[in-house]
């Protein structure tokens, strides 16, 4: 007993000195060296990187994909006739060019010269109209990428054009030919040797370990891309993320918190820029008393959005307030000062007043507790309302309860979680129709049905810019939740390296980032 | 039997009921008023350093660490309190019985407590949790049942050392019932082992309870939690080290003095 004792104070002194010894070291290094762009150096080719990963990859058909841990990766692998640019545009990629007929039904794609697959093959108009049959469901009948499956024939004009013809126009169908492009009947060797035109090739993937990819010489691109390998190492928690950085066996780390990054500035580079996920306190307009649209308001005027970004995100968030991605300027407009981006107190308490709950009422806020991010969140907003007198209490769970009780089953008062986007505008405007399936916060609105609908079906640029911004003004107006944040996606890069781009959406683009010594 | 009046102070007893008195009274005391609220957020004095007006600096959300502090003792020990009277009353009566009567009853409770003892506690009541779900109530259930097994068998031990004594054997003989010859003959006389295995207990309860938190499925936010403190304040070890020594150093310093405390009272009795 006197032993244990003794070791309990050995131990208890230990701590103290060695906690003691760190904050000795820590000189507030208060320089902000974070940027959205890597500074470039002179790049060097060759060289090898492990990147780190959330999540194992869940197929590794590129068609059959569907979580964005997995896509990020395999954006490296294939490419379809147009990508994804930094910008949120489209660029040409195995079609060099492209025409869309005026009533918006037919596209016509051209191939680019000499592109050629990760086996030595050339890529073909046969190999396009495979894919694109694959993964519209017009070969067998099942659609594996749900947006194509409004296609109704593909066709080749000749060798080097291809014809597609779809049913009803939208002009937010372009976007939809990212879908990856793969040699003709190679659908079923896809999942184990997934074969493409990206600038690296799969070279192996072991599951729970990771998966690593190798340069390819011939890719398309003049230059691109500069390292020789790429692994892609599954790193199950954030923690262990930190210390294998810290060690050295990783060089990059997507997705670091803001406390992490504030931990590593002084060693690694720490780039960030606005995500792809929407993140907002979600209402669940079918219940008491959020059915009250001056209760949701109330709600809305009661966020304190600018202290939330600064104690969940450091101040690096956008914030918003309807569901747009800013990064989509075309068609986003910024709604914030609807409900103005501080607290108003006075306000919220006005509105509550006329719905009838003079002295406030309870909230209860499901959280899904994995999400460090939106826990946080949670604590600070349960703060702010109380102010308002809304008595709100958290009530974490698990995401897997999450996805069933909040999302499938729409039995919850209130929640915060994100929303994540694709390039297009309606990827999120459309789940808030009335009868959307996606729509489990039962927002009810025909004006805003009636204005989704028009927006989704204007051809005329310009129009259908303006009809979404419309769209997010009615969602906006009638509070359909508490937006709140576009967070940043935090990245940590070892200083050796350079060239990092981020995207719109949910990629880890490896084939412009280089060593630079 | 009785030695009131009679102890001897040792300087053991002496240390542990000083620590565990102040500890105690900061908890009570925080239930009641802490000097900020342990909730209230403050923009302008996230990170502070330790200073007069903030004893134990302030968190990342500009919190006051010493009143989070303050209220984490109380949960943590009503939690831990609570844990060992739900354990310690199931052992004293299931190690009671079982103890004085032997048989086959005895060989199955055995049997299981040595199942349940086969599981690393933490790991057992991760699986308690996940079934039932989180939350204060269930934390306690689980760990109630995580830690009856040591009661199980501590008493069970002292019961079968006892029941052959020859004092028993004549209060048997004078035809004294059964129940007054367990609880009224033996139990206090056991109390001197069995306190000190409720001290070893409780520090166990407070440090699972503190790992539970700390790992998130024990005292759920925007409570304060000494486990779920730590965690928060892990991202800070650097830039904030208060913010970790706080919470860390109160657990040492509550385990620390219970542990003095139990030897404190094992002495008493010798």
């Amino acid at each position: 007993m006197k032993k244990r004792i003794s070791v309990l104070l050995i131990m208890a002194l230990l701590t103290m000195a060695a906690l003691g010894g760190c904050a000795g070291g820590t000189e507030d290094s208060s320089g902000d060296n974070s940027s959205t762009e890597s500074q470039a150096g002179n790049p060097v080719y060759g060289g090898s990187i492990v990147v780190g990963i959330q999540q194992d990859v869940d197929s590794l058909d590129p068609h059959k994909a569907t979580a964005a841990g997995t896509k990020e990766i395999l954006f490296n692998i294939f490419e379809g006739l147009v990508k994804p640019d930094e910008n949120g545009d489209l660029m040409k990629a195995l079609a060099s060019d492209y025409t869309v007929s005026e009533d918006g039904l037919v596209y016509t794609f051209t191939l680019r010269e000499g592109v050629k697959f990760h086996n030595g093959n050339v890529v073909t108009a046969e190999d396009v109209k495979y894919s694109l049959d694959r993964a519209s469901g017009l070969l067998d009948g099942t659609p594996l990428i749900s947006s194509l499956s409004v296609l109704t024939s593909v066709d080749i004009l000749d060798d080097k054009t291809v014809q597609v013809t779809v049913g009803s126009a939208n002009t937010e169908l372009i976007y939809s030919f990212v879908a990856a492009i793969i040699p003709a009947g190679s659908g079923e060797e896809e999942s184990g040797t997934p074969i493409g035109t990206g600038p690296f090739s799969f070279v192996s993937y072991k599951p729970q370990e990771g998966i690593v990819i190798a340069k390819n010489p011939d890719y398309w691109q003049q230059g691109l891309p500069y390292l020789d390998e790429v692994n892609f190492k599954i790193v199950n928690s954030p923690d262990t993320a930190l210390l294998e950085l810290k060690g050295g066996s990783i060089q990059i780390y997507p997705y670091l918190t803001d406390s992490q990054a504030n931990e590593l500035k002084d060693s690694f580079q720490i780039l960030s820029a606005p995500s792809d996920v929407v993140q907002a306190l979600f209402l669940n307009n079918a219940s008491e008393p959020l059915n009250d649209v001056r209760i949701r308001q109330a709600i809305c005027y009661a966020l304190d959005l600018d202290m939330i970004n600064e104690y969940v995100a450091g101040g690096g968030a956008t914030l918003v307030s309807s569901a747009m991605l800013p990064t989509l300027h075309t068609y986003y407009v910024d709604l914030t000062d609807t409900y103005g981006s501080s607290a108003n107190i006075q306000k919220a308490q006005e509105l509550m007043t006329d719905a009838g709950y003079p002295d406030g009422f309870d909230l209860e806020i499901t959280v899904p507790s994995n999400y460090e991010y939106h826990m946080q969140t949670a604590e600070v907003v349960a703060e702010q309302l109380k102010a308002a007198g809304i008595n709100a209490t958290i009530n974490p769970v698990e995401w897997s309860s999450w996805l069933s009780d909040c999302y499938t089953d729409r039995n919850y008062q209130s929640t915060i979680s994100g929303i994540t986007s694709d390039m297009t505008p309606g990827y999120l405007t459309n789940r808030f129709q009335t009868d959307s399936k996606k729509n489990f916060v039962n927002f009810a609105s025909a004006a805003y049905d009636e204005t989704y609908q028009a927006a989704a079906a204007a051809l005329d640029p310009a129009e259908k810019a303006e009809l979404y911004k419309q769209v997010q003004k009615i969602l906006c107006d009638e509070a359909g939740s508490a937006f709140i944040q576009v967070p940043p996606i935090t990245i940590a890069m070892d200083p050796k390296l350079a060239g990092y781009k981020f995207y719109p959406v949910y990629v880890q683009d490896m084939s412009t980032v280089y060593y630079t010594e | 039997m009785k030695r009131r009046g009679s102890i001897k102070w040792n300087k053991y007893l002496i240390a542990g009921l000083c620590m565990t008195g102040l500890v105690v009274l900061l908890g009570i005391l925080g239930v009641f008023w802490t000097p900020y609220s342990t909730t209230a957020m403050s923009a302008s004095e996230r990170f502070a350093a330790p200073s007069l007006r903030h004893f134990f600096g302030t968190d990342n959300f500009g919190r006051d660490i010493f009143s989070r502090v303050m209220k984490g003792i109380g949960t943590t020990i009503l939690i831990s309190t609570l844990v060992v009277a739900i354990s310690g009353a199931a052992g004293i009566l299931v190690g009671a019985l079982t103890g004085y009567f032997g048989g086959i009853v005895d060989e199955i409770v055995m049997r299981i407590t040595d199942a349940v003892n086969g599981f690393p506690s933490i790991l057992l009541a991760l699986v308690v949790i996940s079934v039932m779900g989180t939350g204060q109530k269930n934390l306690v259930i689980s760990l109630g049942i995580v830690f009856m097994p040591s009661f199980i068998r501590i008493v069970r031990s002292e019961f079968i050392r006892l029941r052959d004594a020859d004092y028993i054997s004549r209060a048997r003989l004078m035809g004294v019932g059964r129940v007054r010859i367990l609880f009224v003959h033996i139990l206090p006389n056991i109390f001197s082992t069995f306190w000190v295995s409720v001290m070893i207990g409780f520090n166990n309860a407070i440090l699972a309870e503190s790992g539970m938190s700390y790992l998130g499925i024990g005292v759920q936010p925007p409570q304060a939690s000494l486990g779920k403190m730590l965690s928060d304040a892990q991202g800070y070890l650097t830039t904030a080290p208060w913010y970790a020594l706080a919470p860390g150093l109160t657990i040492v310093w509550i385990v620390l003095g219970f542990s003095l405390l139990s030897e404190g009272i094992q002495r008493l009795s010798k």
